[in-house]
Order: structure tokens, then C-alpha cells, then sequence
């Protein structure tokens, strides 16, 4: 059994090591399916995709790992990767979701987050925190239209679990911010 | 293997082929982890306590005071269900039960929520003074149970507690704000946390299968998390000028959800919720 799984060091979390072509080739499929709620982004971009094994006989498990608990996206990406795999010939994909260890914003690849600009909604701003008391202290949000930082928050919660509004005081656009988590 | 970008999930490959039976596998499959009978116990009353509070956050959805609000409460109750679904997936594995059998086909003796999660809406501040307590000890909990000496309940406690610190943040939040807006609010805030504080006590009551299963390592005793609780909360009190209920509001429910003695609001929450799935048992959508 030979698999590809992300390297360990920050900077490439998402990154699969290029090892083996075989599991290299069905990470690779498995890459290309996108959020549903967020099509710019792909599910290795997210930090979602985990690990992808393929077997002698041809087998592959994928794990993936959800962003929220509840997110309802994590149904159809999972769909879509046993889709994905099985129209490329794969015969025997089944798919894992994993828990631990729990998922974070720092997987977020830069790509995925200068994608995630560009789409018109704001990265992750800095990494998780480690959260002591009840004071929460927040950087400045960045509006991913004109840059400025006289932005706030309209609402904690947004359009899906991932998201938070806001508003830039300065171009006067409202915006969506990936909360760090 | 041709170009992948010509791949269109959509396209000739049936749904069928798809292996649900993995559906949610989580950590207890891939480590093939059975629960025993003591644990699928202690993952029941966890689970409950999300999926019946999830149940009456999904009420305020288009009812609450904002659209955001709206947003809001229902985010918290999808976190809620997801964590409701990790639990008692893993809380079947004892008996070969489904997520779905568990939530959908047992009757109201049979559920393990403490008495604080189906307590009715009640009006806004209601919400919020359960969503506080509810929150508040959930962030102590699953801190602690990210510790435990099973893997599964560790991996489920370390992806909730993230989520529901957020929780905690809107409930706190709201706590200040109602209880420094009008006069009104203020009143409101005040009721609510009195009616809301019988239930309190509940949560941090240790017993025979909690002293069994955290001398293993395996579960969090609830008392060793009040301390905590009560710290917050007096930050949170103070923050907000509020003082903890006395007279009528200091007494303690007798509470007893953990052994499956429930108030009389579970039962229609519980109708509401499963009577679909026990119309049409075995259907799919």
C-alpha cells in the first residue's frame, strides 16, 4: 500500500509529498473536486483532502477531513470524490471522513487564499489562536476589494459555517471573511 | 485518465455505485473502535444533549429578532447536529444502531439530554440564558475530554471545542448586550437567566457511570468542570452587571434526564423530530 499524505511543515500542509506516482495520480483526481458552496477553491486547497491510499489491487481510501462539523458541503465533496475516481477507473474508492486531528485555517493554501480574495471573499487573517479567557481580541479584517482595513463586522455568522460579514466603511462594499478557526 | 477537467461527476456514473455504508466513518471506523456498553452510555448523553438543542435552535430560524440572528442560531444548531452525529454514530457501534435509528426511533425514556437542553425557546433572552449555560459548560467539557484515554472521544472533543467556543462568544455577546440595552432587554435578560439557572446544577452531577468511566480515563466528571462554569460566569455577570438568580429563580430542578426522566417538553420536541422518519421508516432523499 503506498500513500500520499501532506507534509508535516506549515508552509506546505496541504501539499502532498510527491512520492509514489500511483497514489500520486489518484490525489491528484481526487484534487480537482471543488467546495460546492465555494467553487473557487479545491478540496486540496481547503486542507480537506488528507491522505489518499491506493492498494495493489487498484483499491483507493481517501480521507478527508470536515471543515465544521456539520458543514453540509462535506456530503457532496465526498460524493464527488468517489465520482471523480470512479469515472477515471478507479473501481473500488471509498471514502473516510476523519476527525482528528481537527481541522484548521492554517491548511489553507496561499494559492487557495489569493483565489479566495480574488472570488471576493477575504482569507483567513493570521493563524488560529490558542483562546484564553472571554476577551477576544481580532486583527483588523482587510475589505478584498480596495484593501482598505476600516472594515467591520455586520454578523458573526454568514452564508455557511466556514464565513462571517462584514462591511468596508471605505468602498462601502459588504464582504464575506473565512473565519480563522 | 484523460484530461480531469473534462470530469463531470454529474455525467455517466450512477449514485448508486456510491459506498454509503462508510458514510460516517470518523475516527471509531478507521481505528475499527466498538464502543462498549459503558462508553456508547456516555456518548448517548453527550450526543443528546447537541441533538435536542440543535432541535429547538432550527425553531428560530425566519422567528428570530434579526436576519443575522436567523444566520446565526441556525449555524449553531448545524455545528450542534454535526457533533450530535459523530457522537451517536459512535454510540451505536455498542449495538449496531445508525446515527439515524438512534436519533429517529427512541422514545422519550430512552434519551440521555440533561434537563437544560429541552427547555423551551421561551423569547429571545430565554434563548441566549440557555445558549450561555449550554455553551459555557460544553467549552469546559470537551476541553477536558479532548484528553480522554479514548481516541474517539478525544477526536470528536478536540473538533467541537473549537466550534463551540465561537458559540460561547455570541452567547456572551448577547448576554452583555441585552443586559446593558433598555430597560426592557435588561428585564428580559434578567427573567431569562432566572428561569434558565434551576437547570444548572444538572449538568454537573456525577454518578455511578461517570465515576466508572472517568477513573479510566475515558470520561470528564462533571463536577471537576464547575469551577470553571462558575468562573466564567461571574466574568460574564460582571461584564454585564448581572447577579446570579436567588429567591424563587435559587432552587434546583430535580432533574434526572441522564436516567431518562424527562420534563414535559421533550416529548413534543421529540414528536416533531422523528414523526417523518417513523411515517416512512427506511425512506431516503
Amino acid at each position: 500500500m503506498v500513500t500520499a499524505r501532506p507534509s508535516t511543515s506549515s508552509a506546505t500542509q496541504a501539499r502532498p509529498l510527491p512520492i509514489d506516482p500511483a497514489a500520486r495520480r489518484a490525489w491528484d483526481i481526487a484534487a480537482t473536486v471543488t467546495d460546492p458552496e465555494i467553487p473557487v477553491l479545491t478540496i486540496e486547497d481547503l486542507g480537506v483532502l488528507r491522505s489518499v491510499e491506493v492498494e495493489d489491487g487498484g483499491a483507493v481510501h481517501v480521507e478527508l477531513t470536515p471543515t465544521y462539523s456539520g458543514c453540509p458541503a462535506m456530503d457532496a465533496m465526498r460524493d464527488d470524490v468517489v465520482l471523480a475516481l470512479t469515472h477515471a477507473g478507479y473501481a473500488d474508492v471509498d471514502v473516510k471522513l476523519v476527525l482528528a486531528p481537527a481541522w484548521t485555517t492554517d491548511w489553507m493554501s496561499e494559492d487557495g487564499k489569493q483565489k479566495l480574495r480574488e472570488y471576493g471573499i477575504q482569507a483567513p487573517t493570521g493563524h488560529a489562536a490558542v483562546r484564553g479567557g472571554p476577551v477576544r481580541v481580532r486583527m483588523a479584517v482587510k475589505c478584498p476589494r480596495c484593501n482598505s482595513l476600516n472594515t467591520r463586522e455586520i454578523a458573526r455568522f454568514g452564508s455557511t459555517s466556514c464565513k462571517a460579514l462584514y462591511e468596508c466603511l471605505d468602498c462601502l462594499e459588504p464582504f464575506d471573511y473565512f473565519k480563522v478557526l | 485518465m484523460s484530461d480531469e477537467h473534462d470530469i463531470d461527476p454529474h455525467g455517466e456514473v450512477s449514485v448508486d455505485r456510491i459506498r454509503l455504508a462508510d458514510e460516517y466513518a470518523g475516527e471509531s471506523a478507521r481505528h475499527g473502535a466498538v464502543a462498549s456498553t459503558d462508553v456508547a452510555e456516555y456518548a448517548m448523553r453527550l450526543g443528546d444533549d447537541a441533538l435536542v438543542l440543535a432541535q429547538h435552535l432550527g425553531d428560530w430560524i425566519s422567528r428570530a429578532p434579526e436576519l443575522e440572528e436567523d444566520v446565526a442560531l441556525g449555524n449553531i444548531a448545524l455545528d450542534l447536529i454535526g457533533h450530535a452525529r459523530s457522537l451517536l454514530h459512535y454510540a451505536g457501534t455498542d449495538t449496531g444502531r445508525s446515527e439515524d435509528d438512534l436519533a429517529y426511533f427512541r422514545d422519550e425514556p430512552d434519551f440521555r439530554n440533561a434537563w437544560l437542553f429541552e427547555q423551551p425557546n421561551g423569547d429571545f433572552a430565554h434563548t441566549i440564558a440557555r445558549g450561555l449555560v449550554a455553551s459555557v459548560y460544553l467549552v469546559e467539557l470537551y476541553a477536558a475530554l479532548t484528553e480522554s484515554t479514548d481516541l474517539t472521544l478525544a477526536a470528536i472533543a478536540a473538533k467541537s471545542a473549537k466550534e463551540v467556543d465561537y458559540h460561547r462568544d455570541h452567547a456572551i455577546q448577547w448576554t452583555v448586550r441585552l443586559a446593558g440595552g433598555t430597560e426592557e432587554s435588561r428585564r428580559r435578560m434578567i427573567v431569562g437567566i432566572g428561569d434558565t439557572w434551576p437547570y444548572v446544577e444538572e449538568l454537573f452531577r456525577d454518578d455511578e457511570l461517570v465515576e466508572r468511566l472517568a477513573a479510566q480515563g475515558v470520561a470528564v466528571l462533571p463536577s471537576s468542570l464547575r469551577a470553571g462554569f462558575d468562573a466564567m460566569i461571574a466574568d460574564v455577570f460582571a461584564e454585564a452587571k448581572l447577579e446570579l438568580p436567588t429567591g424563587r429563580h435559587a432552587y434546583i430542578a430535580a432533574g434526572g434526564g441522564r436516567q431518562g426522566k424527562h420534563t414535559e417538553h421533550l416529548g413534543p420536541l421529540l414528536a416533531e423530530m422523528q414523526v417523518l422518519a417513523r411515517a416512512h421508516p427506511g425512506a431516503s432523499w
